[in-house]
């Protein structure tokens, strides 16, 4: 797969951040084009969210540069709520607003945000609720759906809002085991249409299944950026050789 | 601004003004050990197995909790005298009177605080052979106290503030002085403005100290 | 005890009027009733723009926020109604001072309804801010990330929940405003505690009067309750432990 040619969908440039004295990122730099799935995984506190909530603006970082289809998130001058409007965000813990029923909570950013009719965002909410399989649901509040069930109506908020490329925070690591596979599906059928996305996540079922590369990440820095077919046959640095024996022998 | 104030009178009445305070402080110490005590006993008894005690110790908190305290001021100034059939002066009312609201108050948190002490404290106490009342005395309640601390005092600032409601029975405490004092000197609004600075200062260094015992105990757990 | 009960005594006319003590009670109960709910207006409004201003991440606004309620904390309720009664006329200019202390009608009751109202507005504040910091750290970023402002993550999606959550600590709030409007009767609003003092004197009938007078307390603070848990009932979401029937 060869996407050099277009410019990158994501692109961070020597990336680093300090809380205080703590430096929680160092000089972390990739790309993701257009298309592209990118998962990134390692060890807990390796700042793998932080890194990820960077490009949306969500977390302020102090070096570097990220760049969302040509636009500098850290400029101060960037509206971030715009270009947010077209990031799609998942989270660990879904994040469901808890007083909305389920399609105000798809519709919500669509009128607010976008601009758009509430007819023209219910009717988009009920499209995207069918996507996920959860019609049945819409005039449920959020506290009265499964986990899974709650996972699978934040990803539907998120794809309210056409959005150009997907940012997954850990999506399946609150869930029971039981309800981790209808979240991976509705994620792996994403991928295979062509959304580009950047995932956290320890899935690495799924990262083998459509990911195009992997990043490993430890205190704070970028270890092993890699096409998949490397990253799961041989991992260059020691650190993920051990951190992949770990986690696939479960 | 067309007021033009003149604080040099603040000078002269200090020594008055500190005869009130001395009040003030006075009826803050004696309503919070006592309202301390009593509501420890009060909180007791709300937990206690026998039920007609825990339910006359409840009435007791809600219907102080839910009548004004002026009027409960204004009912103590009134009743005292009639039980004991001789006057009783305004100070020494409000002592009695604060003392038994705010254990009220106090009960409340107690009860809290008895209730926050892990249950296998209270197990292990027994197990070593200690009666109910050795159990509480030397287990549970100093586990309580040490527990609501923070909260004990917010209560206390409150009380502070509270004791100016004497004013509605006329005793002289820091208010009443500085109400006097500006008669006095013919400077009612200077004196009303040092007496906020005072209550003001007082307060909020205690819920400075309030604040750091907070973060301390947050801390620990 | 040696005491001349005459519970007729409220229906008996008032000395050098023509009026009846419960006239006298009945009219407190309408003052304490308005200087109450008026306060409580102010204080909602006010306690709920200074709690969320003490969340938001400007540094300056949260300073602000904070000296608003610590002022109004710290100083008695009624030190504070001396001072707005006496002391902030002074601070006016000459001739609006002029016009608060001669003309302003039922100026006793503007004065202790906004005392009364910044007094509580600190401390709805402070349960408002709790109730916002309380929320998972995920809900603003949710908001911030679908491309809503910072005002409209708070306005649709912070403040609906956290308000909710506060309901309780607010309704002891609701409850004590009617409590702390006896306070009122020292800058000469006629409202209930006035008149039980005024009554006492007149009629020389204490006890009964004293009896009626919290008799009308507890009513208030019933009514309050009742409300603030209809509200409470109402505004339930379903699917959260609380609205789990």
């Amino acid at each position: 797969m060869n996407q050099m040619t277009n410019s990158p969908m994501i692109e961070l440039r020597n990336v680093s951040k300090w809380y205080g004295q703590f430096q929680v990122l160092t000089d972390c730099s990739t790309q993701v084009s257009k298309g592209e799935v990118i998962v990134v995984c390692g060890p807990s506190g390796s700042g793998k969210s932080t890194l990820i909530k960077c490009v949306n603006g969500l977390e302020a970082f102090q070096q570097g540069e990220v760049i969302v289809k040509g636009i500098s998130v850290g400029d101060p001058k960037t509206a971030l709520p715009k270009l947010r409007a077209h990031v799609g965000m998942v989270f660990q813990h879904f994040e469901l607003f808890p007083h909305m029923t389920i399609t105000d909570n798809l519709c919500i950013g669509q009128i607010k945000v976008l601009g758009r009719s509430k007819d023209e965002a219910q009717q988009k909410a009920a499209k995207l609720l069918d996507r996920v399989g959860l019609k049945a649901q819409a005039h449920k509040h959020p506290g009265q759906l499964s986990g899974g069930q709650q996972q699978r109506v934040a990803i539907a908020r998120a794809l309210c809002m056409d959005p150009i490329c997907m940012l997954f925070d850990e999506p399946t690591s609150a869930l029971d085991p039981e309800m981790i596979n209808e979240v991976l599906d509705v994620m792996v059928e994403l991928a295979k249409e062509g959304m580009t996305m950047m995932c956290v996540s320890h899935e690495m079922g799924f990262a083998r299944k459509v990911a195009h590369r992997v990043i490993f990440m430890d205190q704070g820095r970028i270890v092993e950026d890699a096409t998949k077919e490397d990253f799961f046959g041989t991992p260059r640095s020691e650190r993920a050789q051990l951190f992949l024996s770990k986690i696939l022998s479960h | 601004m067309h007021g033009d104030f003149d604080f040099s009178v603040l000078a002269d009445s200090l020594p008055f003004l500190w005869t009130g305070l001395q009040f003030t402080l006075k009826l803050t110490i004696v309503a919070m050990l006592g309202g301390i005590a009593l509501g420890t006993l009060l909180a007791l008894a709300r937990l206690s197995p026998f039920a007609m005690l825990a339910k006359a110790a409840s009435w007791y908190v809600n219907i102080m909790r839910s009548i004004p305290l002026v009027m409960v001021i204004l009912w103590f100034f009134l009743v005292i005298p009639l039980l004991t059939g001789q006057p009783m002066g305004a100070e020494n009312s409000a002592l009695v009177t604060f003392t038994l609201f705010e254990a009220a108050f106090y009960c409340e948190i107690m009860r809290a605080g008895i209730q926050s002490v892990a249950r296998g404290q209270v197990a292990a106490g027994y197990a070593l052979g200690f009666t109910y009342s050795q159990n509480m005395r030397l287990v549970i309640l100093p586990q309580a106290f040490r527990n609501m601390v923070p909260v004990l005092l917010t209560q206390t600032i409150v009380l502070f503030q509270d004791t100016s409601l004497v004013y509605a029975i006329g005793a002289k405490d820091l208010l009443k002085a500085a109400e006097v004092a500006g008669k006095n000197y013919n400077r009612p609004v200077e004196m009303v403005i040092f007496a906020a600075v005072i209550y003001f200062v007082v307060c909020y260094s205690l819920s400075f100290v309030v604040k750091r015992l907070q973060q301390r105990y947050a801390i620990k757990r | 005890m040696n005491y001349h009960w005459n519970w007729g005594i409220f229906l008996e006319q008032v000395k050098g009027g023509d009026e009846t003590y419960l006239d006298w009670l009945l009219t407190g109960f309408g003052w304490t009733v308005a200087v109450s709910l008026s306060a409580w207006v102010i204080a909602l409004t006010l306690g709920i723009l200074f709690g969320l201003l003490r969340t938001v991440p400007s540094k300056a606004l949260v300073a602000l926020a904070t000296a608003w309620v610590e002022l109004f904390r710290n100083i008695p309720l009624l030190v504070q109604m001396f001072l707005w009664f006496f002391v902030v006329p002074e601070l006016l200019p000459a001739d609006w001072g002029l016009w608060v202390k001669q003309e302003l009608p039922a100026k006793e009751f503007f004065t202790a309804t906004i005392c009364l109202g910044l007094f509580t507005s600190s401390r709805v504040a402070e349960q408002v801010r709790a109730g916002i910091q309380a929320l998972p750290r995920g809900q603003l970023m949710a908001g911030l990330a679908m491309g809503l402002t910072l005002p409209q993550t708070y306005r649709y999606v912070l403040l609906p929940t956290a308000l909710r959550m506060v309901v309780p600590p607010l309704t002891s709030e609701f409850m004590n405003v009617f409590k702390n409007s006896s306070v009122a009767f020292a800058i000469g609003v006629m409202e209930l505690t006035f008149q039980a003092r005024q009554m006492q004197e007149d009629s020389e009938q204490g006890i009964e009067t004293f009896l009626a007078v919290t008799l009308l307390y507890f009513i208030c603070a019933f009514t309050a309750n009742r409300i603030m848990a209809v509200i409470e009932t109402r505004t339930r979401i379903p699917g959260t432990i609380a609205g789990q029937h």
